[in-house]
Order: structure tokens, then sequence, then C-alpha cells
């Protein structure tokens, strides 16, 4: 009886440490052919460049034989770059668009990392963080439609803020970039009657008002060197330097949420499940505004663009392997690097998804890697924690609001609707 | 008999050698400019098969997928507009400069003018950055918010709130960037000037200033005015700096309005947008047809410069014979 007992629990023990080495086998692609040396090469977005930099090293590290080059020519020069052919894989901030889809079929987008968008500003009577603005209210700010910080609109939501009657001065980007098109397809869908109807979203878009200065630096620069302005830099520049910025209310409109990693990387969470096949259409997805509670709103991937088939940039099919292999080490392995440098990591289920569509290469037809979902009893484990959920604090401060007459019943309605769909609540 | 006939063949073959390498060395240089023109109209055709030539003409600037709509003239004006003023500012102060050196006793003049050929050398980023960061600030407290609250409500060259990055701040940049230039030039013009000639003068009993206006303009005129022509090339074509000062406004707000309202250059445009711009849409095109009207422009102000110069010259040609 013991004997079968201890037996049975030594089975036990080796399927279970059998368990990861045997998933672990099945869902990494090969690695890189050790009797060759590769060099891939990328182009595209400055955002992620130096993420990637470091991926370069690290990688380089653990296989000596793959060199990586990535030219950061930003976004447009990499999708020119990838129509054209003539680089193993391209970056970019937005997703192809319809008409550049027809230009370059069968591509696959892979996340490989989220930014997020600061709304910063240079206030003398509020020197830290934490200005509360709804999207509505950075989209009124940024159409002029708004033009002083004591705005009842800005004060109702700000009680203990002393804000001070002052012209506000709206600083943008001059430049095309990504992190307009993430702010300005934010303020298109707070705002899609005002915002949207008038100037819509891009890379480059015809601002109402305000100055403009090229790159983050450049507005950065204005806004610190003006008073009682506003403008919009990326999460990582506005940490680096110590700029206040604002918190920004989430999509289910229920708490204002503090810019950070963690705040980001739950907004790409909310969106998983939403979220196309890899050799679909993307040209609509957008991570702003995700659902969530604890989500940022103005958050966006990046993207690696490969060909579905290696053939059309790889020189052969071991070329085509090893930068699988290095795409997939930068969606798992990588992802640890990610903090280090105040970018935000992907979060568990994007990266599933991101290894799924990974698994769709293929060389000359010939399927390079199978992934095997076997991850999803860690799934359906995630699901059962939610049964045992408490009632989270915003939906207690939802109540006292909606209480308090101070959000409408819309709002509150919508604050509940979650709850049931995330199965905390029965009805 | 032999000798002299092999001398001759050699000479012809030289000769032929010659004529076939200045040949091609002087098509080169109109092959490249041809090259480069049929380029830009290539590649920017659908723009004006969009807009036609109301590309130029129109002023929306509208990159948003499925609202494209382009027209360039807000830029083209802007360029016009901080060329116009930076030639105003720093031409007067490049000659008074070049008069100074090239009549400074040596002991002064040569480091003064290595000085000024040293401005030459900065880098434009570096003035962009400089101007950016540090000019700007002192400029806007100091000298435009003085300026706008005196005339401000009257006169509508200093209306708009002045922030430092706006037409005016981009020309002063700009004026300072074509001083190197046009006062080297202007100086060793005006040290080509024969000495009897000034020494001509300085016995008919003529101050410095009389000096100056009977001896040397007269005869450095045209060298002159190419000096200026050299600076206005500089300023229209220049772009880090005028890109970084000049608030990069776009569309109908780019228009010159007001020393202190922001504008755009056609240079500064291409450099902002360039680098996003998807190539599945007109909006590169139509930066690329920024880049061909900025060409076209830049080929119109060489020649009216060597019309002038040539006209100069021949009105010249009676009274100075040297």
């Amino acid at each position: 009886m013991i004997t079968k007992i201890t037996s049975l629990l030594m089975i036990a023990t080796i399927v279970a440490i059998m368990a990861p080495l045997s998933a672990n086998a099945e869902s990494a692609p090969d690695t890189p052919d050790s009797r060759y040396v590769y060099n891939i090469n990328g182009a595209g977005a400055t955002f992620p460049f130096p993420l990637i930099d470091l991926w370069r090293v690290e990688y380089n590290n653990d296989f000596d034989n793959v060199n990586l080059n990535y030219q950061s020519i930003g976004s447009g020069g990499g999708v020119k770059q990838h129509i054209e052919k003539t680089v193993n894989f391209a970056g970019s901030d937005a997703p192809l668009t319809v008409k550049e889809r027809g230009l370059a079929p069968d591509t696959l987008h892979i996340p490989e990392t989220v930014g997020g968008v600061t709304v910063t500003y240079n206030i003398p009577e509020i020197p830290k963080s934490g200005l509360k603005l709804t999207g509505k209210l950075v989209s009124d700010i940024f159409t002029g439609n708004i033009t002083k910080w004591n705005d009842p609109l800005i004060k109702n939501i700000n009680p203990g803020l002393n804000l001070p009657n002052q012209d506000i001065v709206v600083a943008h980007r001059s430049d095309g970039s990504g992190t307009t098109f993430v702010f300005t397809d934010y303020l298109t869908t707070v705002d899609p009657d005002g915002w949207g109807k008038k100037v819509g979203k891009g890379k480059s878009v015809p601002w109402p008002v305000g100055l403009a200065a090229a790159g983050n630096e450049g507005v950065a620069g204005i806004v610190r060197s003006t008073t009682y302005s506003v403008g919009y830099v990326e999460l990582a520049y506005a940490f680096q330097t110590g700029m206040t910025f604002a918190h920004v209310q989430n999509g289910d409109k229920s708490k204002f949420i503090e810019p950070s990693i963690k705040s980001i990387t739950a907004a790409t969470a909310g969106l998983a499940n939403k979220l196309p096949a890899g050799d679909a259409d993307w040209s609509t997805v957008s991570a702003v505004n995700a659902p969530g509670p604890d989500s940022y709103p103005i958050s966006s991937f990046s993207y690696l663009l490969v060909y579905k088939d290696l053939k059309e940039t790889s020189k052969n099919k071991e070329e085509a392997k090893a930068m699988l292999h290095m795409i997939y080490w930068m969606i798992t392995d990588g992802q640890t690097f990610a903090p280090t440098l105040l970018y935000s990591p992907l979060s568990d289920n994007v990266v599933e998804l991101a290894k799924k569509s990974l698994s769709q290469v293929t060389y000359d037809g010939e399927v390079l890697w199978k992934y095997d979902s076997s991850v999803k009893p860690t799934e359906t484990k995630t699901e059962t924690k939610t049964t045992d959920y408490e009632i989270p604090d915003w939906i207690k401060n939802n109540a006292k609001w909606w209480a308090d007459g101070l959000i409408t019943d819309q709002d509150y309605i919508k604050g509940l609707q979650y709850l049931i769909s995330q199965g905390i609540l029965k009805v | 008999m032999d000798k002299t006939n092999l001398n001759l063949k050699k000479r012809i073959i030289s000769d032929k050698v010659f004529k076939i390498g200045a040949t091609v060395a002087g098509t080169y240089v109109l092959v490249i400019v041809v090259l480069i023109a049929f380029q830009l109209l290539s590649e920017s055709y659908p723009i004006w098969e969009e807009e036609g030539l109301s590309f130029i003409t129109k002023t929306d600037w509208n990159a948003v997928e499925d609202r494209e709509s382009f027209g360039a003239l807000p830029y083209i004006l802007g360029t016009l507009t901080t060329s116009a003023i930076a030639m105003m500012i720093g031409v007067p102060l490049s000659i008074g400069i070049a008069m100074f050196i090239s009549d400074a006793p040596p002991k002064i003049g040569a480091p003064l003018g290595f000085m000024v050929e040293l401005l030459a050398a900065v880098p434009s980023v570096i003035y962009g950055l400089w101007g950016l960061f540090v000019f700007r600030i002192y400029f806007r407290d100091w000298f435009e918010t003085p300026l706008h609250n005196a005339f401000g409500d009257n006169i509508w060259l200093f209306s708009g709130n002045p922030y430092g990055l706006d037409i005016l701040t981009a020309s002063v940049i700009l004026a300072i960037m074509i001083i190197p230039t046009v006062s080297a030039v202007s100086r060793e013009i005006m040290k080509a000037v024969p000495q009897q000639q000034k020494e001509a003068a300085y016995m008919l009993g003529a101050t410095k200033w009389e000096m100056f206006k009977l001896a040397i303009f007269p005869y450095s005129k045209t060298g002159l005015i190419g000096a200026s022509i050299l600076g206005l090339g500089r300023a229209v074509g220049e772009t880090m700096a005028v890109t970084m000062l000049i608030g990069n406004a776009t569309g109908i707000g780019a228009i010159p309005s007001s020393l202190f309202g922001p504008s755009q250059t056609m240079s500064s445009i291409i450099a902002n947008e360039f680098v996003e711009a998807s190539p599945a849409s007109i909006h590169m095109p139509a930066l690329i047809g920024v880049g061909l009207i900025l060409l076209l422009i830049a080929i119109v102000i060489n020649v009216i410069a060597h019309l002038l110069v040539t006209r100069m010259l021949k009105i010249k040609e009676g009274a100075i014979n040297n």
C-alpha cells in the first residue's frame, strides 16, 4: 500500500517535472542553427528602438551567430521597406492601413511592446502630478473649446486643486509620429462627434490650436518653458524627465488612472480577446480606452510586421527559422527586459495571441513551427479565480458617486454590467 | 618631319581627351539637376493628378486617412517671409562686419575674420538647439513681449501672444546663420578692391565712409549682391534650425500673419512629416511636391541673381577698367 502510494507520488512528481519541460519543448520554435551566421535586418518605428536594441544585445549573448540590425527610421519608412520587401521585419506604431495592406498582403501583426502617452502640464499652482481629466476634457482642451484652466468643467472633477484663471497653452508634435497617432486615436474614440469629425486620427493631423515642436523632447521643452501649458509625451520620456502628468479617466468611466507600466499593461490585457488573428486586417485595432477598471486609456501596441510566408524576405529557410525564434524570444523572454527601460510588457493573453500568430509563419508554404496552445489550463485557472473576487474599491466609489449624483445612471449601469460580464455578480 | 607629325597627332589626341573630359564634367551637373527634377516630378505625380495646380494655391493640409487634402501655399509664403526677414537683418550686419574687417589693421581684422568664419562651421542643429532652449526664452521675455505690449493692439505686425516659437525668432536665427557666409564673401570682395583706388579717394579728402561710398561700393556692388544671394540660398534651404523655432503650424494657420505667429517653411514640413508619411497615401507625393516647388524657387532665385549680376556688370563695364 505504502509502496503504491509512493510510486504514485513518484509518477506524479515525474509528471509534474516533465510537464513544464515538455510544454517548453513543444511550444518554443527551434533555436537558430549554430552552423550558420545570420544577419537579420529590421527597420521602422523609433518608439521601441531602445528596447529592440537591448534585445539585440541580450539575444546575441545567448545566440551569438544571430546579428540583428534594426534601423529606427520611423514607422512610415519601416512600412515602406516592408512593402518593398527590403527588410526581414518592420516595426510600426500603427497597424497597416487598408491601403498599405493592399500593397503588402499576408502581413502578420505581432505586438511586441506597449506604449502609453501622458498628458503633461505646467501649472505653477499644481506642482505635482494628479490633475484629473476625462477624455472629453482632454479633447476639448486640444480642440480649443476649453481655454482656461479654471473652467468649471475642470474644476468640478478637481475639487481640491487651486486652478488658476489662466489661458491654456496647447503644445503638440510637429513631426509625424506614432505618439500623435495614439493620442489622436484616443481623442477620436472618446469624442467622435467633436474631435473625430473635426480633426480625426493620424500620425500628423491638422491641429486646431497650439504650438508645435519636433519629438517628445520638443513638446517637453515647450511645456517646461511655458507656464500654463499642456502637451502630450510618451510615458517613458515623461518618467525619465520627471514631468507632471494628468490622471486620465478610464474607458469604463469608473475612475481616474495614473499612467504607469502596470496600468498600461492592464489596458492590453483587457483588450486581448477582442484582437483579430495575426494575419487578419488590424487596421481598426486600437488599444485606447481599453476595458478594465485599471486600464490606462491612452495606450497602444507597437507592432512587428512580418510576411506570413518568410520566403518573401528571407534568404533561406535557416534564416527564416532563426528570425522566427528571435521574434518568439522577444515576445516571451524578452518581455522581462521591458520594465527596466520603462516599457510596459505585454500581458500574458496578448503573448498567447502573438505566439499563435507566429505559428502561422511559413517558408515557401512549409509550416516552420506548430504551436500547441497547451497553456489553456492556466487560462481556466485565472477564470476560476475571478469567481471568488471581492467587490473592488472602484465599484464602491462608483456607487458613492452615483448616490451623490456625480455620475449618471448609465455610467453606474456600465460598471455593474462589467461586474456581471466578469462573473462577479450574477443576475 | 615624322617627329613633328607624331607630335601633332599627340596634341590632337590630348586635345580630344580634354574636350571629352570637360564636356563630361560640364554635362554631369546638368544631368544631376535634370535627374533630381525628373525624380521629384515622377514621385510627386499623384498629388498633381489629385490636386492639379491648385496644390500651389491651396491652404489645406490634412494627412488623416480618407480626408487627404494638401496645399503648399502657406509653406511657400513661410519660406519667403522668413528668408526675407533674415536678409533684412543679416545682410546689412554682414556688410558692416566685412567693412570693419577689411579696413581694420590685420592684428584685429585677421582674428575677427577667423571668428566669423568659425561661425559658419557651427552645424545648424546647434543653432537650432541653442535657439530653442536658450535664445528663444530671452528673446521672448526681453524683446517680443515688450514690443507686443507696446504695439500689439495697434500694429498687426506685433499682434498675437509671443511664445518665442514664431517667424521672428526663426528669422533672427536664420540671420545669424547667413552672416558668416555673406560677410566672409563680402570681405574678400572688398579686399580685392585695388589699393590705389582707396588711396585715390583718401587723396581727394574723403572720410572713411566716403571712401567706402566712392571707391569700394561701386567696385564691389555685383560681388556684394552675389554674396547676399549666397546667403539667401542658405536661408531658403535651411531646415533644422528653422524647424525647431518656427512653431510648425500647418494649414491655414501657417500663413504668416504676424511676426509673433507660428508658421512653417517648405523644408521644415518635409523634415517634420517625411519620416512617418504613409507610402500608400498621397501624403508622401504631397511632401515630394513641396520639394519640387522648393527646387523651382531656388532655381528662380538663382536666375534672378544671375540676371542682376550680369546687368550690373554691363553697367559697370564702362566705369571700371582694371
